[in-house]
């Protein structure tokens, strides 16, 4: 009843939202590994071969192994989830994604007890990603959830965009979209999900652990230390577009609060 | 070769300079208007209006080098490239307070709390008697306190290039090349001074030794 009940929440949510146009999707996209710049992945992205595609699922599950993506796509529903996406730079757009719940596929692949943590790496092909050259990050990418909030109904991992194919620079042919937390947990191309009983490593906590923390999830009362997230730009309103506060858990609080009860958010950041 | 591109430069009017320099401005912010800076025109005018700041107070810092020691004389358009920094300094600033934070109480503690914004705006505050005294009336009444006066560029341009290499999220390299540049152009500005030193406190050595030989 809980989960119909979210479900339900979920589409009055959906109604509200005025998706950003395909193109300012597809053209403004953070993902280092083709540039620093929002238009590199749309120019470099295409070099990036998505096919064949297989996701190394390992650790403590109960089927290990390299899954080809259209094994998986077989098992699972695609649906369209229309969800904000804010960065943690303060500005934010509205996705409407396709996908399938990541808790179908982690069930699918059995998650062993005691397990909880999931981590996930990007693909990481220096011969077709350019900014990879750079060290801006440490490379693979990589990015991780607790278990609950991985098994969390809002957590999506997406395969496509407007109902089309997903573009190379917004992360094809898989990747994942926590619609609470801000856009870089949300990692791209994905090669391999690890089940674990320890808090994984994520990229940009690794980074700068001063600025970003394994949790990130959206919180205006909580700022970055060099920009304040208590409001943000909505992009594709033009050059006078107004800023808007940022909501609580981006407009989740209702559904994903309590996965955070009595916990600190400042300190969990 | 560098004397024929000084007779050329002799001959080009320095409001060229500025009216080439000023047309990007309203050009940039055109585009982002009719929507052809894509998804984010605000933060496109932003970071280009800035970034043509820093390449202006590069080309500024450069002027006496490249007179020094290739014997390219640019010193009639330095005014031209310092004031059109100033003026890009002062879009970037605008765009910044108007267009992308909006809020004024969220302006206020951005200056004060965000290190980078600090130095952005202590750059711009040291810029602001730069251009009040660039004109000739300033030159003469200042006299010698205006040459004085001006070393406040150096501060200046070092603001502007940490404030970039600050803002930079994770292991980025455009903004260290800006501050590599600005802090190359003033070492050689240093170096050349020590240099001058050098041969003059050789010069009064060797004079010394003249006298007490002869």
């Amino acid at each position: 009843a809980g989960l119909a009940g979210l479900v339900g929440n979920t589409a009055q949510a959906q109604e509200a939202l005025e998706p950003n146009s395909f193109e300012d999707i597809a053209s403004y996209c953070n993902f280092y590994e083709f540039g620093t710049g929002k238009g590199d992945p749309s120019q470099y992205a295409h070099l990036m071969t998505t096919e064949p595609w297989s996701v190394k699922i390992d650790g403590m599950v109960d089927k290990p192994g390299d899954y080809a993506l259209e094994d998986i796509l077989s098992e699972m529903t695609i649906e369209e989830r229309i969800y904000r996406f804010r960065c943690v730079e303060a500005w934010s757009m509205v996705v409407p994604w396709n996908g399938f719940e990541l808790a179908d596929l982690l069930q699918m692949a059995g998650v062993q007890e005691g397990a909880k943590y999931v981590s996930f790496e990007t693909l990481y092909r220096p011969a077709e990603m350019p900014g990879t050259a750079v060290p801006v990050l440490e490379w693979p990418y990589r990015e991780g959830l607790r278990l609950d909030e991985a098994m969390h109904p809002l957590t999506l991992m997406a395969t496509g965009l407007y109902g089309k194919p997903l573009p190379n620079q917004n992360g094809a042919p898989l990747r994942l979209v926590v619609p609470w937390k801000y856009g870089f947990k949300s990692i791209k191309s994905i090669v391999r999900i690890t089940l674990s009983d320890q808090e994984p490593p994520t990229s940009w906590n690794m980074a700068n652990p001063r600025e970003y923390g394994f949790y990130s999830n959206v919180n205006p009362n909580v700022n970055h230390p060099r920009w304040s997230q208590a409001s943000e730009r909505p992009l594709g309103g033009g050059i006078f577009a107004k800023r808007k506060p940022t909501l609580m858990f981006n407009g989740y609080e209702e559904e994903v609060a309590s996965l955070y009860e009595g916990m600190d958010l400042r300190e969990f950041f | 070769m560098i004397s024929p591109l000084n007779s050329w430069i002799r001959r080009l009017p320095v409001w060229v300079v500025y009216l080439l320099g000023v047309l990007p401005a309203p050009w940039l912010f055109y585009l982002g208007l009719i929507g052809d800076l894509g998804a984010d025109p605000v933060k496109a005018i932003e970071h280009r209006y800035g970034e043509l700041a820093l390449q202006l107070v590069i080309a500024g810092l450069a002027i006496t080098p490249l007179r020094r020691h290739l014997g390219l004389n640019l010193m009639k358009f330095r005014r031209a490239i310092g004031l059109l920094c100033f003026f890009y300094v002062s879009c970037h600033l605008l765009v910044w307070l108007v267009l992308d934070v909006q809020i004024l109480n969220q302006i206020l503690t951005d200056i004060l709390k965000r290190p980078y914004i600090t130095l952005g705006m202590l750059s711009f505050i040291a810029m602001v008697p730069l251009a009040v005294t660039s004109n000739n009336a300033s030159v003469r009444g200042l006299g010698r306190r205006w040459q004085r006066l001006h070393r406040l560029t150096y501060l200046a341009a070092v603001l502007g290039g940490l404030h970039y290499v600050l803002l930079a999220k994770g292991f980025q390299v455009a903004p260290l090349i800006y501050l590599g540049m600005i802090l190359c152009l003033m070492l050689i500005r240093v170096g050349g001074v020590l240099i001058d030193w050098f041969w003059l406190v050789l010069d009064a050595v060797r004079c010394a030794l003249v006298r007490r030989l002869s």
